[in-house]
């Protein structure tokens, strides 16, 4: 038997987290900022690929950006089936941290291959391969910074973990594009460019496996019962169950991120109704997703802190109403080039307050058995929630114009946020949840 | 393994990697310069004048060296001959007698695609921006209409999807619009679907025009023929890509997807446009670009080489009748255009 926290954290958390042991308790796990440094090169090694990409294909490959667009479609779906089968490989096996090194392994392998092959079905394989890995290992890294952090502050180290990865987003293309710009001509800047990629993987992969404790389940129990002065750690190894799926506060959480997700506008088409408002002129398009970026990189982590001190429901709600600021500042295009980097920093803002603070509330709502499955499975939830809401704004778009289906989703935004609120606080009672 | 061990381990694999990264990046420079100046060199002539005052073949060269990427032609009666290299850099090119168009790339986080008209010198007169990855551009043959397609990521629907535009726009630079917005018949319905695309066009006269329809969940292609002034479009025929009207104007070339193994492999077809007869040609290899005729029995495309010198890539020719072998008609060179009398 153990204990799982629910609620507002800081409120009678069953850790020895006041007194003089708070300042050390306070500092991020090692656990944590090697993952962060493991996602943060594994991302330099993703991003500086996907920024020379399309340019490889077309004008090496000399192939339409059309194959590829289809089928890349195709793997997203792929990507988010294999997310849950690695959640659940890593709950059933208790071995996250092993699970995760084959996701990170795959997508390093992936970029050998790119090396040496420049056939489409090669190509394409490469990407399935990459997204498959991608798919693996967030449920299982998630889970594994979940237990290596206390309670009280996996806001905050969800926020540290996500804020390194955003960096690596942020130094990959530049990587790239700095590397490209040395070879005025030919392939060698391409391959050089897939070479870096491939450094920075085995260097993410020897990270992990070499810096990274193995954390699991029975030691992490045990640590517990130690800190709480037991005199020996008891925790059987437990089995990962079903049933460990089927609790109501996991089942409220997905409903309401679902939702929530489902109005929420893809970044891409708030870029773009920025563009069609002509606030930003057409050149400046892809330094949209660096402004973004660099909101979420700023706030990732003050907003974690806010999400520990004042309850993750609350960050995660009031992050949508910022998304909800946003779309109103794009249908009306108020205040020009301000108005476009405002919208930017509200777009940024969310993510900072909805990412990681997803992976947080999840990990909380499931027994420590199932928090891998729990966590990819919120995920999850909302990829499947999010590209049905693109279809959707897609076709009001096309039947109305951006400020209609903006609206639409505006004020699907208003009448989602109260009801996720309301399922969000319901599953926060004040006391701890005792779990088998 | 104690901890210190692992430190170094890791040490190792970092020196290493990065060595190994650093270490690839010199020697891809030097074997890049290296290729260059193994490159059989291509004869160059600085009499442009000269070459545009004759019949010419209007191209982007693709010779390692200065001149990758440039504006380029040379004499129809001569194409390996000498070429004449113009100063701007460009994706794709058309030119007519009147004037010629050049879809430009500055490449970078930010990169900038534009339109630049070029005069009867190609020389550039104007320019405007443009979203997306250059792919296509014709002028009609009296040089009053322009099309141009990009390919755009970002604008869709899924986010990682993609969608071409394809815009019509008069040779002052008035745009007349974007083929999204014209009422399009397919099979005999209207064609609204939220996920359509159009691309390649190719003009037969100031009005008359053929494209490529596309709609991404039905996964299929059709051949339209359309009216810029009425502003409409009607398919002829499904599975046919980046049209290009003969010279005589009773035939369509087109790329095709019947039989090819995989996504992103296509044929080389001609139709005959009275009695709808499709006719492949002998070229075997996948060929993905939007071909141009050399006169009414011919036809030219570009196809990249392979390995290591993949970002080189030749004008090949084929018999337009089906018969005969693909020969390399310009070496160095892709997007040609005729222009003859």
């Amino acid at each position: 038997m153990y204990v799982t926290l629910r609620g507002t954290p800081g409120k009678g958390s069953t850790t020895t987290d006041s007194g003089p042991g708070r300042s050390i308790r306070k500092r991020v796990p090692g656990a944590v900022l090697g993952l962060g440094f493991v996602s943060l090169l594994t991302d330099i090694s993703s991003e500086s690929v996907a920024a020379v990409l399309p340019l490889y294909i077309t004008v090496v490959i000399g192939m339409g950006p059309l194959a590829y667009g289809f089928v890349d479609g195709i793997y997203q779906g792929v990507s988010a089936l294999v997310r849950i089968a690695g959640g659940w490989w890593a709950d059933s096996s208790d071995r996250p941290k092993w699970v995760a090194a084959v996701g990170y392994g795959l997508s390093a392998l992936s970029r050998f291959v790119l090396l040496i092959t420049q056939g489409f079905w090669f190509i394409t394989s490469t990407i399935a391969a990459d997204r498959i890995g991608k798919g693996l290992r967030t449920g299982p890294r998630d889970a594994l910074i979940a237990t290596a952090s206390d309670p009280d502050h996996l806001g905050r180290n969800f926020g540290v973990h996500r804020a390194m990865d955003t960096t690596g987003a942020l130094i990959g293309p530049l990587l790239a594009f700095a590397v490209l710009a040395m070879f005025p001509f030919g392939i060698g800047g391409y391959q050089t460019v897939f070479v870096f990629s491939a450094a920075f993987a085995v260097m993410g992969v020897a990270v992990l496996v070499l810096a990274v404790p193995d954390l699991r389940r029975r030691s992490r129990d045990a640590k517990d019962a130690g800190a709480d002065g037991a005199a020996e750690p008891v925790a059987p190894p437990r089995k990962l169950r079903l049933a460990d799926l089927r609790q109501p506060g996991l089942r409220r959480l997905l409903i309401a991120a679902g939702l929530l997700s489902v109005v929420t506008v893809g970044d891409g088409f708030l870029y773009l109704a920025l563009q069609d408002g002509g606030q930003i002129s057409a050149q400046y398009f892809p330094l949209l997703f660096v402004g973004t970026n660099a909101a979420y990189l700023g706030l990732a982590i003050p907003l974690g802190k806010l999400a520990d001190r004042i309850g993750r429901g609350k960050v995660f709600i009031a992050g949508h109403v910022l998304l909800l600021a946003s779309y109103a500042l794009a249908a009306s295009h108020f205040g020009g080039l301000g108005g476009a980097v405002a919208t930017l920093l509200l777009l940024g803002t969310f993510y900072a307050a909805t990412d990681g603070v997803l992976a947080a509330l999840a990990s909380r709502e499931v027994p420590e058995a199932a928090r891998a499955t729990g966590i990819s499975a919120a995920q999850t939830v909302v990829a499947l929630a999010r590209f049905a809401s693109s279809i959707l704004f897609g076709l009001v778009w096309q039947v109305s114009d951006r400020s209609v289906a903006l609206l639409v989703m505006g004020v699907g935004m208003v009448i989602t946020v109260p009801i996720a609120g309301w399922l969000l606080r319901i599953a926060r009672p004040a006391s701890a949840a005792v779990t088998q | 393994m104690t901890v210190r061990v692992r430190l170094v381990v890791l040490a190792v694999v970092f020196v290493l990697a990065i060595g190994a990264a650093v270490g690839y990046l010199i020697y891809a420079k030097a074997q890049t310069a290296n290729e260059a100046a193994a490159a059989p060199a291509v004869p160059e002539t600085s009499d442009v004048a000269a070459i545009l005052a004759e019949n010419h073949v209007v191209f982007r060269s693709s010779a390692l060296g200065d001149s990758y990427g440039k504006l380029a032609t040379v004499a129809l009666a001569d194409p390996g001959g000498p070429r004449a290299v113009l100063g701007s850099s460009c994706e794709r090119v058309y030119a007519t007698w009147t004037n010629g168009v050049c879809i430009t790339a500055e490449r970078g986080i930010a990169a900038k695609y534009g339109v630049q008209m070029l005069d009867a010198q190609l020389q550039p007169t104007l320019s405007t921006a443009l979203t997306g990855l250059p792919s296509r551009a014709r002028i009609s043959a009296d040089g009053s209409m322009v099309a141009t397609t990009t390919f755009v990521t970002g604008h869709s629907y899924a986010a990682s999807t993609f969608s071409t535009a394809t815009v019509l726009q008069r040779a002052d630079g008035t745009v007349i619009g974007n083929l999204e917005d014209f009422a399009t018949t397919v099979d005999g319905k209207p064609f609204t679907t939220v996920d359509r695309n159009f691309w390649g066009v190719t003009f037969v006269d100031d009005d008359t025009f053929y494209a490529t329809a596309f709609s991404v969940s039905a996964a299929k292609t059709w051949l339209v023929k359309g009216s810029i002034a009425k502003k409409t479009m009607t398919s002829l025929r499904s599975d046919a890509e980046c049209p290009s009207v003969s010279p005589d104007r009773t035939r369509v070339a087109f790329k095709i997807r019947q039989g090819a193994a995989a996504p992103g492999q296509w044929h080389l077809a001609v139709m005959d446009l009275t009695t709808g007869k499709q006719t492949v040609l002998a070229e075997t290899r996948s060929v993905d670009d939007q071909v141009e005729w050399l006169d009414n029995d011919h036809i030219l495309y570009a196809l990249p080489r392979t390995g290591a010198d993949a970002t080189v890539s030749d004008i090949w020719s084929v018999p337009a009748d089906g018969t005969g072998t693909p020969a390399v008609f310009i070496p160095q060179a892709s997007s040609p255009a005729v222009v003859q009398r």
